[in-house]
């Protein structure tokens, strides 16, 4: 199949998406029926072509095309089935696809299943969502084109760079797209109503399934680009504040803020102007992601292109998105109606706290990421924000937010009671002292603070679960009924439930790898052998393999605990001849949550070997910690108010009429 | 389950610390001073990675600076001058947690700043919204009230 055809698909999706950017708003303006129908058939057929266009471009890189310029340089004719396929998005151009292909899926999305929506919103809704698309259509046809041909093409690729073949690697960008992208949902939501003028409980409950799920994903896409970087870049760290790191935390953060207000906003008509605030501005730092990674401002493993002119038409897109919106914001606040008045200690009070500490949680990222830029464009000085520095800026702020978590879900709405809902909580924070204590007596005479940071995840997991226990009833009813009655909750009040608990799993597994983690590095020869945390690791030997397209040094290790054999650890080294660099292929071994790490340093002229080894205690909860929050996400999602619409008038008619024939 | 509590003892009498790239050849041979260059080290960039410390990076530059790192503490330099001799010949820019200066003060001011003035912001707004919305009986509404409630000692519910 010819690539021109996925370049004039590309054109056609970008026709399609300036008529859905016309025409359904004018359509809604005018209430005129037909003219906001073809929003909806744009949004399918723009997702087809853009579909054809992603689908030509993967087949061109499995076939080893070396037509196109961008295969040629982004991959090879041996390398493995998979890297060829998630080599598509493994580059600037092709991620770029990526991009406008989930920003389609999303607005098909909303055409298929918007049906209970108001016609008018959901009409503005594909406008917005059209307007994003044209520009990022135009930004790829004009600058990022992944269509372009070379003649005569040349026998052979260019090497994918190999830290990125990789299947967790592979994964990342597709599940992290689909958190960034899927917060322009919001973002269309938000502005929709703004064009509309009308916001109300009800735009809060549409908007909230299309957030949560964007969330999901960004949640998983960031958990797994962490987990990611510590199995492979060999030396078992996670989260290394790298600025195109903070770009995916910060609209996470922003994103999870967006969720507990839309929460409020559906249940009291409160925090309107939070709820659209963070709307835009959660998509506003999906784009300002974009923007870093892909302008070369910042050079990292993550930053494809260098040049100028691509990160000069993404700042002019930001220019206009965000300064769009929030100049239409300016101007049509003044119309929103006030919503529910609350106490300031109420369920509301506890939300506008949570918003206002991640807010500043998400801010203080944000200065902390761009300051070097900033500083160094005005006066010429370059300095360092490394992890230091956010360690004693962020931390303390959630460390303060996690403690307020439980509370949240055990105040009432308008008006909540404090001492109440620390009676309640008197079982967690019985257990998150308990925690405290066995921390303490377990690690007598290691960091001090690091036990209180057990007893806070102890405390954040318990307290999640105190809400359920109330409602079920349990332990005064039988474990039975309390089953019960869990089953007849909303599933939104599990999905809390879960999700904090998931918080708090994450923060157990922080605190426990960062404190009582612990190595060795040696210099080891065949046969030697070296203790760590109760394990013994022999090596057996160093072996010389030879891979698809890299040549391999194994080395082979025996792993005993107290005197048996477990298994075997067999870290090594990978250089790859087309791109003249090596990796290294860390190996670990899980035992229950905790790992054992190794990996390989050096060889010395006499033969010895460097090796890194690490025991990590409770490392994979972490990232197990991130997938219970997605799951907590799911239970929300299926929430039964979320999927039984309004009722239909037919049925509203003859609930009437059958009133009439009984009286 | 005695095993594991064994092995999380032995955990702690271990060095505690997370990732690196410290090669054998360059572990001091005093354990004390070796974790002085640890920690001076997870403080320090490597000048050519993006945002890794010394401690954590590969890289050729991170192992010249880990070794110039140990060569002063062998020297007898404290912690404070060894960071001063790095500081002095890289510049600012070696340092991952940036010193508060006057060109700094502003990226360490701004955190709790933020924090302080969004908790006024929002207390002055909530004060002002209620003020604003509970307007004070006139004196007819407070007759009216009085009746209406009458005479009986309040219950509790």
């Amino acid at each position: 199949m010819s690539p021109e055809v996925g370049h004039y698909s590309l054109i056609l999706a970008l026709t399609l998406a300036l008529i859905q950017s016309v025409v359904p708003i004018v359509g809604a303006r005018r209430n005129d029926a037909a003219l906001m129908a073809v929003g909806t058939s744009t949004s399918l057929a723009q997702f087809a072509f853009a579909l054809v266009a992603f689908g030509v471009l993967t087949v061109a890189y499995v076939a080893s095309d070396f037509s196109v310029a961008n295969v040629v340089e982004n991959s090879h004719s041996l390398k493995p089935l998979l890297y060829k396929i998630t080599g598509v998005w493994g580059n600037h151009e092709g991620s770029m696809l990526l991009w406008v292909l989930i920003l389609a899926l999303f607005g098909a999305l909303v055409a298929l299943f918007g049906a209970n929506l108001p016609a008018t919103l959901r009409a503005n809704v594909l406008g917005v969502q059209a307007w994003i698309a044209t520009a990022f259509y135009l930004f790829i046809l004009g600058t990022s084109n992944p269509f372009l041909r070379i003649a005569p093409p040349p026998p052979e690729g260019q090497d994918l760079n190999p830290v990125l073949q990789d299947i967790g690697l592979a994964v990342h960008p597709p599940l992290l797209y689909l958190g960034y992208v899927g917060f322009s949902i919001s973002f269309s939501f938000a502005v929709a109503a703004l064009i509309e003028g009308r916001i109300d409980a009800a735009w809060a409950r549409w908007v909230r399934p299309w957030t949560l799920v964007a969330w999901m994903f960004l949640t998983l896409g960031i958990a797994m680009g962490s987990y990611w970087a510590y199995y492979e870049l060999g030396w078992g760290g996670w989260w290394f504040w790298d600025p195109v790191e903070n770009a995916s935390l910060m609209p996470w953060i922003a994103g999870t803020a967006l969720l507990h207000s839309a929460v409020v906003m559906e249940k009291r008509s409160a925090l309107k102007i939070w709820t659209l605030l963070l709307a835009i501005l959660t998509f506003s730092l999906s784009l300002l992601g974009t923007f870093l990674v892909r302008s070369g401002v910042l050079t990292s493993v993550h930053s494809f292109a260098t040049d100028p002119l691509r990160g000069v038409f993404i700042l002019a897109i930001l220019a206009v998105f965000i300064g769009g919106s929030l100049a239409l914001y300016a101007w049509r606040a003044p119309a929103l109606k006030q919503g529910g008045l609350f106490a300031p200690v109420s369920r509301e009070g506890a939300l506008v706290l949570n918003n206002l500490f991640l807010t500043t949680a998400c801010a203080t990222v944000f200065v902390g990421t761009l300051y070097p830029l900033a500083l160094e464009a005005l006066t010429g000085d370059k300095i360092s924000v490394g992890a230091p520095f956010f360690n004693l800026t962020f931390g303390p702020l959630f460390v303060m937010l996690l403690v307020a978590v439980p509370f949240g879900p055990l105040l009432a709405w308008k008006r909540g009671d404090v001492l109440g809902a620390m009676q309640r909580l008197m079982a967690a924070g019985l257990a998150g002292l308990l925690g405290i204590a066995a921390a303490f007596a377990w690690t007598w005479g290691g960091p001090v603070l690091a036990p209180f940071g057990i007893g806070l995840a102890v405390f954040v997991i318990v307290g999640a679960f105190t809400d359920l226990a109330e409602r079920s009833g349990f332990p005064r009813v039988g474990a039975g009924v309390a089953v019960r009655r869990l089953a007849g909750l909303p599933r939104s009040a599990l999905g809390t439930a879960v999700a904090h608990a998931g918080l708090g799993v994450t923060l157990l597994g922080i605190v426990a790898e960062t404190t009582w983690s612990s190595e060795q590095i040696v210099a080891l020869k065949a046969g030697e052998r070296v203790a760590i945390a109760g394990y013994e690791l022999k090596l057996d030997g160093v072996v010389d393999r030879q891979g698809p397209n890299y040549r391999e040094q194994v080395a082979r290790f025996s792993v005993r605990r107290g005197g048996d054999e477990i298994g075997e650890l067999a870290p090594s080294r990978r250089s790859f001849a087309a791109r003249q660099t090596s990796t290294t292929e860390a190996a670990l071994m899980t035992r229950g949550v905790s790992q054992l790490y190794a990996s390989l340093g050096d060889s010395a002229p006499d033969g010895a070997i460097a090796v890194r080894i690490y025991h990590k205690p409770l490392v994979l909860l972490i990232w197990l910690g991130a997938v219970v929050m997605v799951c907590g996400g799911l239970l929300s999602l299926s929430d039964r108010r979320l999927r039984v619409g309004a009722p239909r008038p037919a049925k509203a008619a003859a609930m009437a009429q059958r009133a009439q024939a009984a009286e | 389950m005695t095993a594991r509590r064994f092995a999380i003892l032995a955990l702690a009498l271990m060095l505690a610390s997370p990732a690196h790239a410290v090669q054998p050849d360059e572990i001091m041979s005093d354990p004390a001073k070796e974790a002085r260059a640890r920690a001076l080290s997870r403080e320090l960039r490597c000048m050519v990675c993006q945002n890794q410390s010394i401690d954590d990076s590969d890289a050729p530059l991170a192992r010249d600076l880990r070794l110039l790192v140990r060569e002063r503490i062998a020297a007898g330099d404290s912690d404070a001058q060894v960071i001063d001799f790095l500081v002095a010949r890289y510049g600012q820019f070696v340092l991952l947690k940036p010193r508060l200066g006057g060109e700094t003060l502003l990226l360490w001011v701004l955190p709790p700043l933020l924090l302080a003035a969004g908790a006024a912001g929002l207390a002055i707004h909530a004060r002002r919204r209620r003020a604003a919305s509970i307007a004070p009986l006139t004196p007819q509404e407070e007759e009216k009230l009085a009746a209406l409630v009458g005479d009986e000692p309040p219950q509790k519910s």
